[in-house]
C-alpha cells in the first residue's frame, strides 16, 4: 500500500478493463516520472473522450457529429447493413476491409441474467431504419457466444416479416464462446465472405 | 496442487481482466463453484464454447487461494443449441440460472435437489418438446419447495383444511380457505389451482391439457410467489418472454 494521491492513482487505474494490481502499479509509476507535458496530453485525451464523443444518430456507433464517418460516406452501399453489439467490432470488421456497406451498433447483447432485454438495445432503432431505408440485406454479426446467438436469434425473428430483406449471419471459423475482437482478421474475414441466410 | 472433478450446470460467466472468465457452475457434489477459466474470450480458446451458460459439463478444478481454476472441461449435455436458438426458451432459461444460483446459498454446500431441478428443466427446454413458460413455472415451484417455501396448493396454508380452496394468498402461503382468507387475496380459477397442482407433482398430461389463461394465471402467481421471498427482486423473471409470437400476434 503507497499512501495518498499514488494509492489513489494505482486504485483508479485498476478498475480499468485488463489493468491488474501489478500493472496498475506500473502505470501508476511510469506516470509520476513522465513529463508535465505528456501527463497532460493524456488528461486532455481523457476530458475529451467523455466530453465531445456521442453516438451516430443513425448507427450507434461512436462519434465526433451528429452523424458517424461510415454513415456520412457516400460510397459505403446503405442498402447493406451489419449488426454489431458494441463499437469495437465496427473496428474489427473495418480492419478485414471486406465489408462495404454500413453499420448497426446495438449496445450490447440481449442478457436477461444482466437485466438486458430488447428495450435496452438499439433494436427498435434498427427496425425504423430497415423500414425507412431501402435496406435490402441484414447481416447479423453479433458475438459467438451464448448472447450473441440468442440475440440473432430474436433479431431474425423480428426481420423475417420484412419484404425482400435478406438476412444473413456470419459463417463458422468463428467458435462459440469468443469475443468478436479476439477473431484475428483472416478468421474474421473469412467468417464474413461464408456468411449464410438464414 | 488439490485436483477435484465434478459435473455441473454454468449458471454465469463474468468477464475477468483481458480474456478471462469467472464461471459459475452448479455442481452435483460440490454445490455452487465459483471458478476461473483461463484465456476463454480468445476465439482459440480450448474450452471457451464448453463453459457458456447452460452447458452441462464434466470439469476438472484445482483449488486456488481465492478461486478456483478450471482445468479440463467435457461436454455432458449441449444443452445451449436447443435454447439460444428460440427466445422464448432462452429467456426461461436465463430466469432458470437466475433462480438457481439465489437458491444455491453459500459456495460448496452440496445441493443436490436443486442441481437435479435445473438439469431437468434445461433438458426439457433444450429438447423444446413442451410449453417453455409450463418448464419454467414447474422448475420454480420445485425450486421452491427445495428452499421449504412451497405454496399451499390443495390444503388451506394457514388452518391446513383439505380444498379445493378458491383463494390464494402470497402473504399467506398459498391456497386459503374462506375462513383464513386475507383481505386482498386472488381468487384464481379451479383450473389455474389444478394446474399448480399439476405442474408440482409433475403431471405433464394434465399441465399441457390447460388453457392458455390459467397457464398466465399460473405464471403471475408462481413469480409472485417467488418475489415475495427473495429479498432482490430477479433481473430475469420481467424479460422472459412469456407466449410463443404467433400466439401473441393472434390477440
Ligand atoms: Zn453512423
Ligand atoms: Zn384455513
Amino acid at each position: 500500500m503507497y499512501e495518498g494521491p499514488v494509492q489513489d492513482l494505482i486504485e483508479e487505474l485498476g478498475r480499468l478493463p485488463g489493468v491488474g494490481p501489478k500493472s496498475a502499479q506500473r502505470i501508476a509509476f511510469h506516470l509520476l516520472g513522465s513529463d508535465p507535458a505528456d501527463v497532460a496530453r493524456l488528461q486532455d485525451a481523457l476530458q475529451r473522450v467523455k466530453d465531445g464523443v456521442v453516438f451516430c444518430d443513425v448507427c450507434g456507433n461512436v462519434s465526433e457529429q451528429e452523424r458517424c464517418r461510415i454513415c456520412r460516406d457516400a460510397r459505403r452501399d446503405p442498402a447493406s447493413v451489419c449488426v454489431v453489439e458494441e463499437p469495437k467490432d465496427v473496428l474489427a470488421i473495418e480492419r478485414t476491409r471486406e465489408f462495404k456497406g454500413r453499420y448497426h451498433v446495438l449496445g450490447g447483447a440481449l442478457d436477461p441474467l444482466s437485466g438486458i432485454g430488447p428495450d435496452q438495445l438499439r433494436i427498435r432503432e434498427l427496425l425504423t431504419r430497415i423500414g425507412e431505408q431501402e435496406v435490402t440485406e441484414v447481416i447479423i454479426a453479433t458475438d459467438p457466444n451464448t448472447e450473441g446467438e440468442a440475440t440473432a436469434t430474436y433479431l431474425v425473428r423480428m426481420l423475417r416479416d420484412f419484404p425482400g430483406l435478406t438476412v444473413t449471419r456470419l459463417a463458422s471459423g468463428l467458435p462459440m464462446g469468443g469475443d468478436l475482437e479476439f477473431a484475428d482478421e483472416l478468421t474474421l474475414g473469412r467468417a464474413f465472405s461464408g456468411r449464410r441466410t438464414v | 496442487m488439490n485436483l477435484y472433478r465434478d459435473t455441473g450446470v454454468v449458471l454465469r460467466v463474468q468477464k475477468l481482466g483481458e480474456a478471462d472468465r469467472i464461471i459459475t457452475l452448479l455442481t452435483r457434489r460440490t454445490g455452487k463453484v465459483r471458478a476461473v477459466a483461463r484465456g476463454v474470450r480468445r476465439t482459440k480458446s480450448r474450452f471457451g464454447a464448453r463453459v457458456e451458460p447452460f452447458c452441462h459439463v464434466d470439469v476438472q478444478f484445482y483449488t486456488g487461494r481465492t478461486l478456483d481454476v478450471i482445468t479440463q472441461v467435457e461436454t455432458v449435455d449441449a444443452f445451449s443449441a436447443g435454447i439460444v436458438g428460440d427466445y422464448q426458451r432462452y429467456t426461461s432459461a436465463c430466469a432458470i440460472l437466475e433462480t438457481a444460483d439465489r437458491l444455491a446459498g453459500e459456495e460448496k454446500e452440496p445441493v443436490l435437489r436443486l442441481y437435479m431441478l435445473v438439469a431437468g428443466a434445461l433438458r426439457a427446454l433444450s429438447a423444446g418438446e413442451r410449453d417453455p413458460s409450463l418448464v419454467l413455472d414447474a422448475f420454480l415451484l420445485r425450486a421452491m419447495a427445495f428452499a421449504g417455501w412451497e405454496p399451499a396448493v390443495t390444503e388451506c396454508a394457514r388452518c391446513g383444511v383439505p380444498g379445493p380452496h378458491s383463494s390464494f394468498s402470497v402473504a399467506g402461503g398459498g391456497a386459503v380457505c374462506t375462513g383464513c382468507r386475507p383481505p386482498g387475496s386472488a381468487r384464481p380459477s379451479a383450473e389455474t389451482f389444478s394446474l399448480l397442482a399439476a405442474l408440482m407433482h409433475g403431471d405433464w398430461e394434465c399441465a399441457e391439457a390447460s388453457g392458455s389463461v390459467a397457464r398466465r394465471d399460473t405464471s403471475g402467481l408462481v413469480a409472485a410467489h417467488l418475489q415475495w421471498h427473495l429479498e432482490r427482486q430477479l433481473r430475469t423473471l420481467p424479460l422472459v418472454e412469456r407466449r410463443g409470437r404467433e400466439e401473441t400476434a393472434a390477440t
